[in-house]
């Protein structure tokens, strides 16, 4: 069914994140804007003292289904939908884009965690969301010679040795990677090939949490925009994680392209919100406009021709 | 006879402003932008290159002829260096080039000889206003005939080193048309508010400047009691905006030729996906014939034609033109576009201007 209802749980939510980001976002943003690098804290924390009230956990659903709870679980609430994470991104964009990168909630790490984890890695890395203190995640794709060519011409190695996986190589715009990696003990999701003559069959996702030695946070970007959520270069030297630490499979000899699939499923979970957040954008700015026009008299009519319209309430 | 040559005198000009822009401009303009100031020394070497003193005939203290085109060519050079740069070395010029059009003799010869001998020094222009329908042909800022003078009343916007200004041309509407008057420094009633916080020119000292019941003397009047017809003023501050696009957006094509082409993505240099060749194309067509429309504006200038037309086409078409080139060479670059490292998101926030900008420069 069609239906542009929106639900009532949905609606909760925006009220609340309304408030968020006009209280909490809206008074600092020209100041995170202005000072870049400086982490906004309070929002930080409030963000993960709310989203603990409302049941903790990661702004990306675990999988698809809400899982069945176990024997002495205490009772979850269900998975938050895309939906209302949709709805949630935008309105926080609405407040600040830059700042609702910042949200301690689980974003494109877990999101690649939550599309090429197991159970039992979902369960290791995506709660700790709902921990004491606010934790980040990242996700380490480009490399300095590729982008948009990625997950394809990764360069990054990951060796096994034993029961553990030696990483090197080294990632750029890696968003929030020194709040997943310095500021908290989150982690970071880290593309890598372990058999580079395989091309795109041999990349895997790798998780690296924080502490881990080997694995550097070197630089941070000064950006046109967005300037309050830190973009970070992250170098890995012999760095060494448990060989539990690769999501899906460890096996290149099935010529499996699961490591591909799983970064493009990744952007399948990520994409829609980078959208809702450019809507949050683009209503912040054109409901700004209008208040701005209308200070000037200037109010926009509708019903018209075209022929008497301005050029500005036609473009408006 | 129709030319696209410049002549050799114009050709030694732009080589030295080149020179300039090359070594000078290009190396300080990311540190200036953030830093939000200039080095020392950098301005006054523009100005040493002597693109207005070469405007004003020797008896105001010059040593050339007024020549529109040579202006937006020296501006097209200076601002591929860097736009602020440019912008502030031809400060001055928003002063003198009003008085040399418009002024009467004898503003001429008691007014240009300070400004023009010796160094640079912090002579500017008050013409924008902070309205979203800021119109140079009816300014809201209003000059009130009062006691055989004026009494000048309003808003301007990004007036550029209004808080040192050893002098102003303020525009603003006298009996139904737009006029110019000479301000001195700290006249009465005039008040310079905060430094503008703007999406680009960081480095260029900008200010909200306000007038309130601003009395200057009758003589204060370019042309004197009659006044003048703003319109070749209007239109030398839209041709001189107008080649300053066409600089700048030509450094952000060269640009993005240069990373296109040296980037590899799927094997292939970037500059050879159809997708980017052709915007590259584009970007490429609209600079050359902008800059055709400038030539072409600045040339009717020259010649004593009107040139209002031609100014205002040259200038719509700027900024359009500056827009998208400059919007393009970030998204060429990719993610890397965003990265202030690189030059061309500071472009595109200077060129996202252009179309503001008049009465920032003058030809």
């Amino acid at each position: 069914m069609i239906s542009f209802e929106m639900p009532e749980k949905v609606q909760h939510t925006v009220n609340l994140m309304t408030m968020v980001a006009e209280n909490m976002m809206r008074p600092v943003a020209r100041h995170y804007d202005d000072h870049e690098h400086e982490i906004p804290w309070d929002y930080i924390n409030f963000m993960h003292d709310a989203a603990k009230q409302m049941g903790g956990g990661s702004f990306v659903p675990g999988s698809e289904k809400p899982r069945k709870e176990q024997a002495g679980d205490k009772p979850k609430p269900p998975p938050i939908g895309y939906q209302r994470l949709a709805y949630t991104a935008e309105i926080l964009s609405w407040g600040d884009a830059g700042m609702y990168l910042c949200t301690p909630a689980g974003m494109l790490g877990a999101a690649a965690v939550a599309a090429t984890g197991t159970p039992e890695q979902k369960q290791r890395f995506l709660t700790r969301f709902g921990g004491d203190k606010p934790v980040f995640d990242a996700m380490a794709l480009t490399e300095s010679h590729a982008g948009s060519a990625m997950p394809a011409e990764v360069r990054t190695s990951a060796v096994r040795d034993g029961e553990a996986w030696v990483l090197n190589g080294e990632k750029i715009f890696v968003t929030a990677g020194h709040k997943a990696l310095v500021e908290s003990q989150g982690f970071i999701v880290v593309w890598a090939t372990i058999d580079p003559a395989a091309g795109r069959a041999g990349v895997r996702p790798f998780v690296i949490e924080a502490g881990t030695p080997g694995c550097q946070v070197t630089k941070l970007e000064h950006k046109l925009g967005i300037r309050a959520s830190d973009t970070a270069s992250v170098v890995l030297q012999d760095c060494r994680i448990p060989f539990e630490n690769i999501l899906g499979s460890p096996e290149v000899e099935k010529k499996t392209t699961e490591g591909f699939k799983g970064a493009m499923a990744t952007f399948d979970a990520s994409r829609p919100l980078v959208a809702a957040s450019a809507l949050g954008v683009a209503r912040a700015t054109l409901e700004r406009l209008k208040e701005l026009l209308e200070a000037r008299g200037l109010v926009i009519r509708y019903g018209l021709p075209r022929s008497r319209l301005t050029n500005l309430e036609r473009t408006d | 006879m129709y030319g696209f040559e410049p002549t050799d005198e114009q050709n030694m000009l732009i080589d030295a402003v080149r020179r300039y822009a090359e070594k000078d401009l290009r190396a300080a303009g990311h540190d200036a932008d953030e830093a939000g100031e200039f080095p020392p020394g950098l301005i006054e070497k523009g100005w040493e290159l002597g693109v207005l003193q070469a405007s004003i005939p020797e008896a105001y203290g010059g040593f050339g002829e007024r020549s529109a085109v040579t202006g937006v060519l020296a501006a097209e050079e200076m601002a591929w260096g860097d736009m602020a740069a440019a912008l502030a070395v031809m400060t001055p010029a928003t002063y003198a080039m009003p008085l040399l059009l418009a002024g009467t003799e004898e503003q001429k010869r008691n007014l240009l000889p300070p400004v023009i001998e010796g160094e640079w020094q912090p002579y500017t222009a008050a013409f924008i206003e902070p309205d979203f329908d800021f119109y140079a042909g009816e300014m809201r800022t209003q000059a009130m005939p009062s006691n055989g003078g004026y009494k000048l009343t309003g808003t301007k916007a990004m007036v550029p080193y209004a808080d040192q200004a050893q002098g102003l041309i303020v525009y603003a509407a006298c009996e139904g048309r737009t006029q110019a008057f000479v301000v001195p420094a700290q006249a009465v009633g005039m008040r310079v508010e905060g430094r503008e916080a703007l999406l680009g020119l960081g480095a260029l000292p900008l200010f909200r400047v306000q007038l309130e019941d601003v009395e200057v003397t009758g003589d204060s009047r370019l042309g004197g009691a009659q006044g003048h017809d703003p319109n070749p003023l209007l239109a030398a501050a839209s041709v001189a905006v107008a080649g300053l696009a066409v600089g700048l957006s030509r450094g952000a094509l060269e640009y993005a030729i240069a990373y296109t082409k040296d980037r590899i993505v799927f094997g292939t240099p970037v500059a050879q996906k159809q997708s980017i060749a052709f915007g590259l194309a584009e970007m490429s067509i609209e600079i050359e014939a902008i800059r055709l429309l400038v030539w072409e504006a600045a040339w009717l200038l020259d010649a004593g034609k009107d040139a209002s037309r031609a100014a205002y086409l040259a200038l719509t078409g700027a900024g359009d033109m500056a827009m998208m080139v400059t919007d393009r060479a970030v998204q060429y670059l990719g993610g890397h576009g965003y990265i202030r490292e690189h030059p061309v998101e500071r472009w595109m926030r200077n060129g996202r201007g252009v179309p503001a900008f008049p009465g920032l420069a003058m030809v």
